[in-house]
Formats: C-alpha cells, sequence, structure tokens
C-alpha cells in the first residue's frame, strides 16, 4: 500500500490548512503537488515564467517543506512554475533555498528538467521520431527554432529516478499532471491501471469531491486499485464526483495516454466506501510498444499594443459594426501608406460579442460598447506606430461624413495598453525515445548547509 | 421546445489541452439524460460550433447522465484569433440550444 497526499491541485491555488494537517497524520508515503498547466496560455511557457505570484507560491511551499519536515517523506511538484521550463525549475529552485535559509534546514534536492533544445527535436524530427497529434500544426526546423521554450512531459519512470536519489524534496520541470503521483505507486507495485487512474483522479485535489476548495486529498494505491479519502473536514467524495473527473478537461474520458503506454477506465468500477470515501478497481493501463514524451513548445507571435474606447451615444451603438469595419479599412490602408505592412488590426466589440466572435449569431448589444483594438506586428515599434494611427479614429471617427466630429470616451492616457512580445502554442506533437532519460536530465544539489 | 440550460443542471465547457475543447452536459436524471441523449443532435452541435464533423468525439455516459462532446479548438488556445482563453464561454452557446 502507498499514500500520496496530494495537498491542492496546484501550488499557489491556496487550499484548507486544516486539510493538510489532518493529512498529515495519515502517515502519507509522499507529498505530490502539480505547479503548473498550459491552461493559462502561451505567456508563460512562452517567456518560462509563472502565474502564480512569487509570494503566494513562497507562502504555500514553506508550508510544504513544513508539512514535509512533519510527515518525514519526500515532497514533490511537477510542472514547477506553471510551465515546466529549466527557468521556471530554477525560479523555484531560488525559492527553495531562500526558505532553507531562512528556515535553518539543510535539504537534498533532486531537479529534474524537461527543456529541449531546438537542435534536439529539429534532430528528430528530421529522423521521423516527431509525430504529430490531432490536430497538429505544421511543423519545420524553422519553426522549431522560433520557439523560445520547448518541454517534453516526462513520465513516471523520470519521477522515479529523482525519487530513487534518496531527496527530501522533487522539483520538476514540465512532467504530465498524472506522472507525479502515479510514480512511487508504480515502483513499490501497485496495479499499474489503479496507480494512473488514481493519479487522474488526484491531479486536481479536491475538485474530485464535493468541496473543491478544501484543496488536499488521501489515495490509497493497493495491488488491485485506489482508494481516494478527502481531507476536508466536509469534503465528500462518492462514485459521481470521482468518476465524473474523469471528464475534467480530457478530451476522452476514458482513455488517456501517457509515456509509456495508455490508462484505460472503461471497465472501472467506483463503489462508495461510505458517505466519503471511494473504492475504484477495474481499471486497465495498455503498455505502448514505443516510448513517447508529449512535446509542448510555445513561439514568438509578434508584438501586440492594444486600445480600449468606450462608446455610449445610441447612434454609434445601434450603428457599431459599420463604424468599426469603417474604421479598420480607413486606418489599415493609411498604415499601409504611411508606415508600411507587418500588422494585423482587430477591433473587437465588448458588450456585443466579443468572447465568441462570428458563432454567437444571438448575440445583442446594450447601452454602451468597447471598443477593444488589437494591433499585432512584427515589431515593437511598429505595433506602437499603428496604435498611434488608430487613436485618432477610435477617439474622432464619424460615422458619415455630413456630422460634427464626434467624440468618444477613452479611459487611459494614453489610450494604448503596451502587451509586449505575444507568444502562441505551436506542437502538438509526440517526442519516440529509445531510453526514457535521453531528453530529461537530472541532477540533485545540497541547500541551505 | 426547451432551451437545453434550462432544463440540465449544468453545462460547462473547458480547455483539453491548448488544442481541444470539451462539453460536458450534465443532465442529472436517468430521464433527462435520455431526452438530452435522444433529442440532442450531433449535427446541431457541429452546426453551431462550426466544428469538423469528421473530428468531433461524442460520448453518452448513462452512468453519469453525462453528454459530452469535445472539439479541435476553433482557434487554437491563446492565438491572435482566440478571444476565450479557458474556453469556458462555449457552454453559454450549447446551453442556448433548443431541445
Amino acid at each position: 500500500m502507498v499514500k500520496v497526499l496530494i495537498p491542492s491541485g496546484a501550488l499557489g491555488l491556496g487550499y484548507d490548512r486544516d486539510a493538510l494537517a489532518r493529512g498529515i497524520t495519515e502517515k502519507p508515503d509522499i507529498i505530490a503537488i502539480d505547479g503548473g498547466s498550459t491552461d493559462s496560455g502561451p505567456h508563460y511557457l512562452g517567456t518560462g515564467t509563472s502565474k502564480y505570484s512569487a509570494n503566494s507560491t513562497k507562502a504555500e511551499w514553506r508550508e510544504l517543506m513544513a508539512a514535509r519536515r512533519e510527515a518525514g517523506v519526500p515532497l514533490l511538484i511537477g510542472t514547477a512554475g506553471t510551465c515546466g521550463a529549466d527557468s521556471a525549475v530554477d525560479w523555484l529552485l531560488d525559492i527553495t533555498r531562500e526558505i532553507a535559509a531562512e528556515t535553518g534546514e539543510t535539504l537534498k534536492v533532486a531537479v529534474l528538467k524537461s527543456g529541449q533544445p531546438a537542435s534536439r527535436i529539429a534532430h528528430a524530427l528530421g529522423a521521423g521520431k516527431v509525430t504529430p497529434l490531432v490536430p497538429a500544426p505544421e511543423i519545420s526546423p524553422e519553426l522549431i527554432d522560433e520557439c523560445t521554450n520547448i518541454v517534453a512531459l516526462a513520465g513516471a519512470e523520470h519521477i522515479q529516478g529523482a525519487l530513487e536519489t534518496g531527496a527530501d524534496i522533487v522539483i520538476a520541470g514540465r512532467t504530465t499532471d498524472t506522472a507525479i503521483i502515479s510514480a512511487l505507486p508504480l515502483s513499490r507495485g501497485c496495479h499499474p491501471g489503479g496507480a494512473w487512474h488514481g493519479a487522474k483522479i488526484g491531479e486536481c485535489g479536491a475538485l474530485a469531491t464535493t468541496s473543491p476548495n478544501s484543496g488536499t486529498i488521501l489515495i490509497e494505491f493497493d495491488a488491485e486499485g485506489f482508494t481516494m479519502t478527502p481531507m476536508g473536514a466536509e469534503a465528500r467524495a462518492t462514485p459521481h464526483t470521482v468518476s465524473a473527473h474523469m471528464l475534467y478537461e480530457n478530451s476522452d474520458p476514458y482513455v488517456l495516454y501517457e509515456p509509456g503506454g495508455h490508462l484505460d477506465v472503461t471497465e472501472a468500477t467506483y463503489t462508495a466506501l461510505d458517505d466519503r470515501r471511494v473504492r475504484v478497481t477495474g481499471s486497465k493501463w495498455v503498455p505502448s510498444e514505443r516510448y513517447t514524451v508529449k512535446l509542448e513548445g510555445a513561439r514568438k507571435a509578434g508584438y501586440q499594443v492594444v486600445s480600449l474606447a468606450l462608446v455610449r451615444d445610441h447612434r454609434y451603438v445601434e450603428n457599431i459594426r459599420a463604424w468599426c469595419d469603417d474604421i479598420e479599412t480607413k486606418c489599415s490602408a493609411k498604415v499601409r501608406e504611411r508606415a508600411g505592412d507587418g500588422f494585423s488590426l482587430e477591433l473587437r466589440l465588448i458588450g456585443a460579442d466579443a468572447t465568441l466572435g462570428p458563432l454567437d449569431a444571438k448575440a445583442q448589444i446594450g447601452s454602451e460598447v468597447g471598443v477593444l483594438g488589437i494591433v499585432t506586428a512584427d515589431t515593437e515599434a511598429m505595433a506602437r506606430e499603428v496604435a498611434k494611427i488608430l487613436n485618432p479614429y477610435l477617439l474622432h471617427h464619424p460615422l458619415t461624413e455630413q456630422e460634427e466630429m464626434p467624440t468618444f470616451a477613452f479611459p487611459f492616457s494614453p489610450p494604448e495598453m503596451n502587451r509586449g512580445m505575444v507568444y502562441e502554442f505551436c506542437l502538438n506533437h509526440v517526442l519516440e525515445l529509445a531510453d526514457p532519460w535521453e531528453a530529461f536530465s537530472l541532477e540533485t544539489v545540497e541547500i541551505g548547509a | 421546445m426547451s432551451r437545453l440550460g434550462d432544463i440540465v443542471p449544468k453545462v460547462r465547457s473547458k480547455n483539453a489541452g491548448p488544442f481541444w475543447l470539451t462539453i460536458d452536459i450534465f443532465c442529472g436524471t436517468p430521464e433527462m439524460f435520455r431526452r438530452v441523449s435522444e433529442g440532442l443532435k450531433t449535427e446541431a452541435v457541429v452546426k453551431l460550433l462550426q466544428a469538423d464533423a469528421t473530428l468531433l468525439k461524442r460520448f453518452d455516459i448513462d452512468s453519469l447522465n453525462v453528454v459530452k462532446f469535445s472539439i479541435p479548438r476553433p482557434q487554437i488556445q491563446g492565438t491572435r484569433l482566440d478571444r476565450d482563453m479557458h474556453g469556458a464561454s462555449f457552454a453559454a452557446l450549447v446551453a442556448e440550444m433548443e431541445i
């Protein structure tokens, strides 16, 4: 039996401290937490930075380090710093050093890195070792070279290697959400289907319970399956909350691909042990012939400047689309004439259909509309230039030639807001490896000494 | 005819990674599940979301009383033309479908 304590769905997201304390009294074998996700968009991988505040991360990590000290078991984080790029791993390692220095602890930290040099991926592409998933953007060695960060999602093998160093703390770069939970149960001979299935159910902490905000859960893995127990006082796991979690952010609720195989939960059974614990058996792990790891990459997609104008005059609100179309046409022509090409301009109507665009056929407009001008260009200077040429249109453009010059509301001066470099995800591919370690690195460091 | 969102407890849409969108219709009871499962045509969802019908996945899960659709994201998450980073608003469109 292996007990994995999961404090919450992600470091920085918060959890119920009483629930964590209760979890420690259950004598877990490991404390495992996820540090990231692609769900907040490509900026974080593009820049190799964290979404969460350094102070929040440090406050929670300090508490988890204290929990580790009390429990006397390894503390493990996967996908450190939101994106799991090497720079994000170093960022969390620095925070860990600061905390260790403040608490006077001496700790052994295993650092697993998942960053991929473009040359390795380009070479693998040439060798036929990079396979597209559906739907995959077209890629080329040039596109790979444009990525500011590429990471591969580490699997259970990599986490097991990190744990075998005997480290007190494991800080891992990009891993699958599940590998950080399944690794120890798998290496101790627990049921492979149960290990991966329990890991999937547990990856978001208490999300698979009746009290998602309580955060902390305990999963006990054994030879046949797993048992999930929420640690929040009011939290309950039911067969419905547990099985329904397979739907969550999953395109297929029955099958989950991982490095080295896939999980199939079609035959799984979910049984209530009492009114708050659920037992799951019958999950199946199907090993694959090839060992593949998923790749994520973000590349530069230009510089962006946005401007916001507010339109309240009812005649303009009623004719807002025609007004915006006219501005887009006239402004774009003026930019080409005065500043050149290499830009895109979009006016998005906030209060009309900004959320869903053309799909929102039934969208209705209220008494005012926000006009968000979005300029994306090849250079920062060009993006600013286009936004400045747009400025007089957003301020004064008349609906017809024969009317007094109108003036609209700018909430800020200047109305132009520089968003800097923007990024886009450009890889939905897997990388085939002859040896799981050929694309990952592991080192151990002593800190606080 | 009823609006789907008025008769089921919840319609949820989320990213399933940067390249997929998944929509879960929680029907609540076996009776409502049957009504939605039989009444909600895949073609109508394809049309509503302008999805590629050959890539759409549909799951009618009676054990959960859930009907689930997954489609490639209309725009890859976070690209210039994407409007909804977390994909949560597509649920509103589905909830407004007549069934």
